[in-house]
Parts: C-alpha cells; sequence; structure tokens
C-alpha cells in the first residue's frame, strides 16, 4: 500500500480536472475557474459489450 | 535512406511469371477491372504472352501467380504492379538493416498504375527498365544514399502531406540526385530525358514515401504484444492491415470508395473503389494524417478549408500513441504529425484512419479521375482486436 | 397532430443533456410532446409508451440520438425539431469557436490537458469501472460519479487505487471538497480546519453547510461511496482518507459521515481515528446508535449533530444535542398547526431529493411515530400511515431527471399527497449548490401553496441545504419556501421532527418541546 500521508501535498496547488459523462460537471468547474476539460465520450467500441471487454482487458496488459 | 534502383528481379529476388500487385492476398475473379488490366498490361510487357487472351489464360490456369507487393518487400500506387523486370528503388532502414522497395513512378494520365494497358504504358515500362533504372542507380550507388527522413521533414513544411501531394518532395529529390545524375549519365541526353521525365510528375516521389514508409514499418510486425498497425493496403476489392505483434496476418474487409472532387467530366459514378497501397504513408503519421499540413490539398481533396484539415489531424490523434519526433506541422505550432494507429483506440472511438487518395476511373485505363479521402473500414480493426486478445489469452 | 423524428447516427449526449433538451422542445409553440433519447432497448420502450415510438425511432441503435416531437401542426414539429438541431450544435460550435478541441477520449484529454491529476467520471455504470481504471492507470485520482458499478468492481479499483496511492471516490459519490475545489454536487463553504470523510453526497452536504452556517471550514473533504465502509469493500478509501486528513496539517479535526459499518469494520475505523491523535466526531446513521463521547472521538446519529459535534469541540465546549434551536419558535407552531390540523389527518408525507436526507428523517421518525408506523422506499419495516419518500431512488429516475436537478416528479407527488385524507404534514428537503438546480425553491413552491390551498391546516416543513455564498443564495429560497406557507428549520432532523411533533401524538410534541432549549 502507498502512504496517504502526503496525499494532499502531492495533489499540488490546482486540481485539474478531466470530465468524463455529464457536461454540466465541466461547465460548472468552468464557471468557478477550475482548470477542466470536457470528454466527448461515448460508450467505447458503439457499446458493443463484448468488445468493450476485450478493451478493458488489453488496456490492462500494458505493462502498468 | 534510399540507396539504389535494381531490377525487382535482383531487388526482391522476384521470380519470372509472378506479378505484384497491391493490397491483401487476391484472387483473379474478385480483382476490380483496372487492376485485372493491369495485370494483363504487365505479363505482355514481360513477354510471357503475346496478348491480353493469352496473358489471362496464364493467370486463370495459375502459371503466373500473383502474389502482394507486401509479402515480396514492396510496395505499390494503386494498382501496384510489380513484375520482374521492372527497377524498383530499394530504401534502407539503417538502424534496423531491413530494406522495402516501390517501382519508379510512372507520370499521370494513361499509366500502368490506372490500368491502362496500351502500347504507351508498355513503351514507357521499357524505358523505365532500361534507361531510367539504372542511371537512378548509379547516381543513387554514387551518392552513397540519400536521407529520406531530412527530406519528408522538409517536404511537410513547404505544403506537402506526402500521399496527394508530394511536388515539393519531388522537388527536394530531383534537386538531390541531379549533381550524381549529371556526373554518373553516359551523355546529357539521357540526364535531360530523365529530368523532363521526373521534372514534369509531381508525384514521383509518392513511390519512394511509400516505400520508406514500408521500412520504417516492417520491423514493428515482430515486436510481440503490441496493438500498433504497420500496414494498411487496399487492392481495389479488400482493404487490408497488419498489426505489429501478429506478424503478417491480413485483417480484411471490403474497401470503400473514396468521395472528393472530380477532373471534369468525370464523378462519382466513375470511381473506382479504394487501391493501393499508398495507405502505408497514413501509418507512418502522414498523408491525411498530416493534412494539416497541407492547406493546398484541402480544397482539392474536398474536405473544406484550413480549420477542416487541421481538425482532421487532431481527430486522428485520437487513434495514434503519440507524435512523430521528425515529421512537424507548422500550422500546428510544430507538433508532430500523429503516429502510431492503436487498434484499440479505433475500435473504441469507432474513428477509423482517413487517407488522402487518388481516385481512379472504374474503367481500365481512364487513369486519375479525381482526389479524395476514403476511410479504412472499421471491422478490419475489430478482428484485429480480438486477435490481439486471443494471442495474449485473453478472448 | 403531427409527430416528426429526427435521426442522428452515432452521436451520444449524456442523459442529462438530453433531458434539458426535451424539457426546452416541450415548451416549444404547439408541442404536445418531445422526447430526445439514445436508442438502447429501454429507451425505445420509454418512447413506445409515450406513443412516440416512431417507424424511424425503432430503427435507431443504442449510439444514435433520436428526437421525436409531437406537435399540433407540421409547421410547429418542423420549428422544434430545428430548434434542437441548434441547441445541440450551440455548445460544440462555442467550443469550436474559440479553438480549443473537444477530446474522444481520456487518453486523449490527458494530453491535452497537462498537469490533470483529477478524473470525474459520470458515464453510464456499465463503463464506469473500465473508465475509473484507465485513469487510475494513468495516475488520476478519481471521482467516481456513476453508480450501479458492480461490488466487484469496485473492490479491484480500490485495490488498484490504494496501491498507487490514489483516491478513488465512489462509487454514487456525489460530493468532494479537494483543495478548496468544490467537485460535483457541492455548497460553496468557507476554507477551514474540518476534514471530512463521508459517504454519502447530500449526506455531506448537510454537515458543511451547518459547518458553515456556524462559521467553520472545510479543509478537504473526501467522498468515498456508500458501500466502502462494507465488509467487503473494508472502508479501503476511508481508512486511506483518514491517513490524509491524519496528516494534513490544515486539517484540525477529522469528521465522519455513514452508515453503521460491520462491527469489524467501524472497529479497524475508528482504531485509525483514535491512532490519528486528532479529535474525531463520527457520524452513524443507523437505528440504536449509542452516541457518546470516549476520549477524541465523539459518535453522534445525526448529520446536524455531527457538525454541532465538531463545532462544540473546535470551540472548547462540550457538545450538547438538542431537538430544536429555537425551542420557542417551535413550541409556537406546532401548537399551531396541531390545533390546524383536520380531523384524520395525522400522516407525515416525506418527498425527498436527497436519499441520505429521507433516510436521516426515516431514523428520527421511526422511534417518535412508531417503527411499524413510518413507510416509504427506504427499506424500513413499517407500513404507514406515515411515509418517507427518496425520490431519487431508481425506481423513480427510469428515463427521468433526479430531482436534485428537476423538480416535476417532485410537484406530482407533493399534489399526490396532499390530496390523500390523512396527510397532515408534507416533508421535504431543498438542496442548494454548483450544479443543482438554479431555484429549487422557486420549483416547489407553486405546488406547496397549491398543496396548501387544497387542504385546511396542512403543513409543510421543510429544511434548505445551503448556504449563504451558494449561487442560489440561502436566504433568498428560505424566503422563498416560507412565502409559500412553509416552515423552515435550519437543518433536517429539525425538520423530521417538527413533523413528528406536528403529526404524531401528544406526548411526542411534549418530550422535544420540553425544557429551555439547550
Amino acid at each position: 500500500m502507498a502512504d496517504f500521508r502526503d496525499l494532499f501535498t502531492r495533489l499540488g496547488g490546482e486540481i485539474r480536472v478531466i470530465n468524463l459523462g455529464l457536461e454540466s460537471f465541466a461547465e460548472t468547474l468552468e464557471a468557478m475557474g477550475v482548470p477542466v476539460l470536457h470528454v466527448q465520450w461515448s460508450p467505447p467500441a458503439g457499446g458493443d459489450p463484448e468488445r468493450a471487454r476485450l478493451l478493458s482487458l488489453l488496456d490492462d496488459e500494458d505493462g502498468s | 535512406m534510399l540507396v539504389d534502383c535494381v531490377p525487382a528481379r535482383e531487388a526482391l529476388g522476384l521470380a519470372d511469371r509472378t506479378v505484384l500487385h497491391s493490397g491483401p492476398p487476391l484472387a483473379w475473379e474478385r480483382a476490380c477491372p483496372p487492376v485485372q488490366t493491369a495485370i494483363l498490361c504487365a505479363i505482355r510487357y514481360e513477354g510471357w504472352a503475346a496478348d491480353d487472351a493469352g496473358a489471362q489464360r496464364l493467370v486463370e490456369s495459375g502459371t503466373v501467380k500473383l502474389a502482394p507487393c507486401h509479402h515480396a518487400g514492396a510496395a505499390g500506387p494503386m494498382t501496384g504492379i510489380v513484375t520482374a523486370s521492372m527497377p524498383v528503388f530499394v530504401v534502407e532502414n539503417r538502424p534496423r538493416g531491413n530494406r522495402a522497395f516501390a517501382t519508379i513512378n510512372e507520370g499521370l494520365g494513361k499509366v500502368l498504375r490506372f490500368g491502362a494497358n496500351d502500347e504507351s504504358v508498355v513503351t514507357r515500362l521499357r524505358w523505365l527498365a532500361r534507361e531510367a533504372g539504372p542511371l537512378l542507380g548509379v547516381a543513387l550507388r554514387v551518392a552513397g544514399g540519400l536521407d529520406l527522413r531530412a527530406l519528408v521533414a522538409q517536404a511537410l513544411r513547404m505544403g506537402d502531406e506526402l500521399h496527394q501531394r508530394n511536388v515539393a518532395a519531388s522537388s527536394l529529390l530531383a534537386r538531390a540526385l541531379m549533381p550524381h545524375l549529371a556526373r554518373t549519365a553516359p551523355d546529357t541526353g539521357a540526364v535531360a530525358q530523365l529530368a523532363e521525365f521526373i521534372g514534369g510528375n509531381d508525384q514521383f516521389f509518392l513511390n519512394v514515401a511509400m516505400a520508406a514508409a514500408k521500412a520504417a514499418t516492417d520491423p514493428c510486425l515482430d515486436v510481440a504484444g503490441a496493438t500498433m498497425v504497420a500496414t494498411m493496403a487496399r487492392n481495389g476489392t479488400d482493404f487490408g492491415i497488419r498489426v505489429a505483434g501478429l506478424g503478417g496476418r491480413w485483417f480484411t474487409a471490403p474497401v470503400n470508395t473514396p468521395q472528393g472532387l472530380y477532373f471534369p467530366p468525370y464523378s462519382a459514378a466513375d470511381a473506382n473503389p479504394d487501391v493501393g497501397d499508398s495507405a502505408i504513408v497514413e501509418t507512418v503519421g502522414l498523408g491525411g494524417f498530416a493534412m494539416a499540413a497541407s492547406p493546398a490539398v484541402v480544397g482539392f481533396v474536398g474536405a473544406g478549408g484550413l480549420r477542416d484539415a487541421i481538425r482532421i489531424t487532431e481527430e486522428m490523434g485520437e487513434i495514434t500513441l503519440g507524435e512523430h519526433p521528425h515529421f512537424r506541422i507548422p500550422t500546428l505550432d510544430d507538433r508532430g504529425t500523429p503516429v502510431g494507429i492503436d487498434v484499440r483506440k479505433v475500435v473504441e472511438t469507432g474513428i477509423t484512419p482517413l487517407i488522402n487518395t487518388g481516385i481512379a476511373g472504374r474503367k481500365p485505363g481512364t487513369g486519375q479521375i479525381g482526389a479524395g479521402v476514403v476511410r479504412a473500414p472499421l471491422a478490419c480493426f475489430e478482428q484485429a482486436l480480438e486477435a490481439l486478445a486471443r494471442a495474449r489469452g485473453l478472448a | 397532430m403531427t409527430t416528426r423524428t429526427t435521426f442522428k447516427r452515432s452521436f451520444y449526449q449524456d442523459s442529462v443533456a438530453l433531458m434539458g433538451l426535451a424539457r426546452e422542445l416541450r415548451t416549444g409553440a404547439g408541442v404536445r410532446e418531445a422526447a430526445a433519447l439514445m436508442g438502447t432497448p429501454a429507451n425505445l420502450a420509454l418512447m413506445a409508451e409515450a406513443g412516440l415510438l416512431t417507424d424511424e425511432a425503432r430503427a435507431a441503435g443504442p449510439n444514435d440520438l433520436v428526437i421525436v416531437v409531437s406537435a399540433e401542426s407540421a409547421g410547429e414539429a418542423d420549428a422544434a425539431l430545428a430548434r434542437a438541431e441548434s441547441l445541440l450544435t450551440a455548445r460544440r460550435a462555442r467550443v469550436e469557436a474559440s479553438g480549443r478541441r473537444l477530446p474522444r477520449t481520456l487518453d486523449s484529454a490527458a494530453r491535452q490537458l497537462e498537469g490533470a491529476n483529477l478524473a470525474l467520471i459520470s458515464v453510464p455504470g456499465a463503463f464506469a469501472a473500465a473508465e475509473a481504471r484507465k485513469a487510475l492507470r494513468r495516475g488520476l485520482h478519481v471521482m467516481l460519479f456513476s453508480d450501479n458499478v458492480r461490488l466487484e468492481d469496485e473492490i479491484a479499483l480500490k485495490r488498484f487505487a490504494v496501491a498507487r496511492g490514489l483516491l478513488l471516490m465512489g462509487p454514487d459519490c456525489g460530493t468532494a471538497y479537494l483543495n478548496g475545489v468544490p467537485l460535483g454536487f457541492a455548497n460553496a463553504v468557507p476554507r477551514g480546519r474540518i476534514g471530512l470523510v463521508a459517504a454519502s453526497g447530500t449526506g455531506l452536504q448537510q454537515v458543511v453547510t451547518l459547518l458553515a452556517a456556524a462559521g467553520e471550514g472545510v479543509s478537504q473533504a473526501v467522498g468515498v461511496g456508500g458501500r466502502d465502509m462494507s465488509e467487503p469493500v473494508a472502508a479501503a478509501m476511508t481508512l486511506a482518507a483518514l491517513d490524509a486528513l491524519g496528516a494534513d496539517p490544515s486539517t484540525e479535526l477529522i469528521v465522519v459521515v455513514g452508515k453503521p459499518p460491520a462491527p469489524a469494520v467501524r472497529a479497524s475505523v475508528e482504531a485509525r481515528l483514535r491512532a490519528l491523535g486528532k479529535p474525531a466526531v463520527v457520524a452513524m446513521l443507523g437505528r440504536e446508535i449509542a452516541t457518546g463521547s470516549a476520549g477524541p472521538l465523539t459518535t453522534v446519529a445525526t448529520l446536524e449533530d455531527a457538525a454541532a459535534a465538531a463545532v462544540a469541540r473546535r470551540a472548547g465546549r462540550a457538545f450538547q444535542p438538542r431537538a430544536f434551536s429555537d425551542v420557542a419558535t417551535a413550541r409556537h407552531r406546532v401548537k399551531e398547526y396541531r390545533a390546524a390540523r383536520g380531523p384524520g389527518a395525522a400522516a407525515v408525507r416525506g418527498l425527498y431529493a436527497g436519499g441520505t436526507l429521507a433516510y436521516e428523517a426515516l431514523l428520527i421518525l421511526e422511534p417518535l411515530l412508531g417503527a411499524g408506523a413510518v413507510g416509504g422506499n427506504l427499506g424500513g419495516h413499517g407500513g404507514g400511515p406515515h411515509r418517507v419518500l427518496d425520490l431519487g431512488a431508481d425506481e423513480f429516475t427510469v428515463g427521468r431527471a433526479h430531482p436534485m436537478l428537476d423538480a416535476a416528479l417532485r410537484v406530482e407527488e407533493i399534489g399526490r399527497a396532499a390530496k390523500e385524507p390523512d396527510t397532515a404534514v408534507l416533508l421535504v428537503d431543498v438542496v442548494l449548490g454548483h450544479g443543482a438546480a438554479p431555484d429549487p425553491a422557486g420549483d416547489i413552491a407553486p405546488a406547496l401553496e397549491a398543496a396548501r390551498r387544497g387542504r385546511r391546516g396542512l403543513a409543510v416543513v421543510a429544511s434548505v441545504v445551503g448556504t449563504a455564498a451558494d449561487p442560489q443564495a440561502l436566504a433568498a429560497q428560505t424566503a422563498r419556501l416560507e412565502a409559500a406557507g412553509a416552515w423552515v428549520l435550519p437543518s433536517n432532523a429539525q425538520a423530521a421532527r417538527a413533523a413528528a411533533c406536528i403529526a404524531g401524538e401528544a406526548r411526542v410534541a411534549e418530550a422535544l418541546l420540553a425544557g429551555g432549549g439547550a
């Protein structure tokens, strides 16, 4: 287990957000001046569950 | 490095009675008319048959074998026909030592590449084999090879994207070759004839670019576990991809037909389905992927303004692993072109690689009827994804 | 009547944006009904039910956007569809005009936004775990707003996150504050010295707004999701967050908000709290919670008490729970309402947008009104006559916007409850803050007024979770409710008690209103 004691120091001065999903969250953060990038997300593999599962497994295999 | 120009027989070890074509493996019956016609013309050029009927019998009986250029180490634009006596450029990937080959681009109009099949085609092919090829070979050997990576990077900064538009690259190549040609050619007439030939062909560099791209990507085929696309190629019927880590295996699906602008009097109804190995340049971050570098191409391929060109390059950024360290785009603050198509990202986003391409006429011998863009079919990548998962024991 | 359909292939939009679009379209001239949905089988079934499943719509796939409009005339239907088109492209056009480009994946976003350190994920549950994993693998902390994430995925994700020293807040985490940035549905509260770990978003909102009202502030607030303190997850994120708060020099007091965990989990959380050496308040929302103080740890049973205990601790005072902050006013109003109660009207109807607030109300009402007498959809065993409904629960939000965003459902339920002959008290919550509706009080006030007009002596009791600094302005929202005839109390707990005093037997009111307050 990694050390969480320095979590808030590691988080540094600025929270910079990548937003996946409800666009309203990104709009709210933007209005507050928080750096945020909204992702034009759509279900992976066009929503095909089997391919989405394979994608997830292959992503894992990338040595990390 | 562009190091030589020698007959295909020598460079590829290409036997007689073998005709190489572009794209993944193709059976004669499934080939589109321009490809078939080009094959027949090449057989006549080699002298293996006296006429088209005889040539066709040779193919149908299996006496003349068909094989993809890629299987022999070559890449061919459009119909991509290569036979033993045709001279091919030799490109060497210096750090790795592997080589790739491509014919000398015949020029525009009625050429073998577009499925033309008359005496003028054969005459030109003979001139290339007897005159142009040997001249270029000597000049290149004497020059000790030409650095293509630097040349391509420079051409990108001059408005080429290296698929549809190669005029700057062709000019730079001509400039580099000239002193060596002048010194080694037997007479000034020969140099003049070759110079006129090269100077009159804006797409001269395309074949060289393709060989260079192939030389760069072929070594990836052996990298186990990788998910990067190493080859994209079309034969007028099927679109095929090969993926790093899955070796030489092809994943194919029916080609799309390019959409774009047409030279009068042609229109979309005259267009041949997508054909050619030239999509190899897109796999190294050029062509459609470098569209933002080539505003001049944008209108010609019907894609819209500079903003659209940038949008396309950025869209390709969604499906690639990184930015090219050497090929940079001035209009994007010198960012590298998107390179390294990742099969996973294509399937995840549904964004398929966009290829800038010439549009051939369906009727053999029509030649190029326009230019435009075409997408690689998603099905190729979906199949590759499943194969990747199985290869890793995940499916 | 004409029905027209627009079909946009491979054009994904999030559900909230689409519901907003449908609502906009319904305001169009002559428009009777409108739907804007992705073409999933479930959505197509909904459209069929609404009589909007045209042949075109039927052909849609899950990644295609279908907009169907039913209007008085063809012209009006077409006009509505044209409006939909411009609304859909408006935002994108704005972004592109400014030269920016919206990335399509987390990966390309991470490349575009230098120094990104948090992924806020609210995609549909089926895809949420995979996206969260991607984010963690790229070294991002995650706030996972999505619900319907499988327990086994939560366990694996948290194990993954903990091993890397990353936060995985959620699933179903609606509120957090990191380095002073309010995330998700969050109120504007001052930065301060109190650090929180919460298993519930609205629970956190209630506590921090009360802290702010008392002049305190939030150093950090980590949401851990409703299942974190369950036995299988074993408080993985709670313990990590506690370590972080323990070492954070800005945090002088820690508040933990959750439901009572399994004994082993509770023991480990309390042990960790004690080891940190900072004063702590633990709010356990459950039945028969033993409250009290032991050393640095104070255990309370309501959200209000959590805030009050924290405030008292910081001020060096002893904490005294109390039923009402203004007993005198409470006595007076309860007496009036009890007198005005119609014959046979003695039931409380809780109609809640915040699930945890509904649960807190249930827990307060049960001992006062009788556990068997309080029903609803919160898993209690009571059959009625009293009822507390969490209107944000799954069964109410199929195909509808969550009540925190859209009051339509609540307005309907208010009307329904007011018509039931035995309803004596309507008990509601109004939640303000970033992300909430622009005028939540104004959205339900007309329905409340209508309810009171239609039923003599109907009491409306409310609390507002918010601060003066919230976009909706606490004072204005409170005033709007009061103008509609509601009795607005300072906390949800007090509102629930007030409802019990009005509707319950006399002894309930006597007990709660005895004494002089604190």
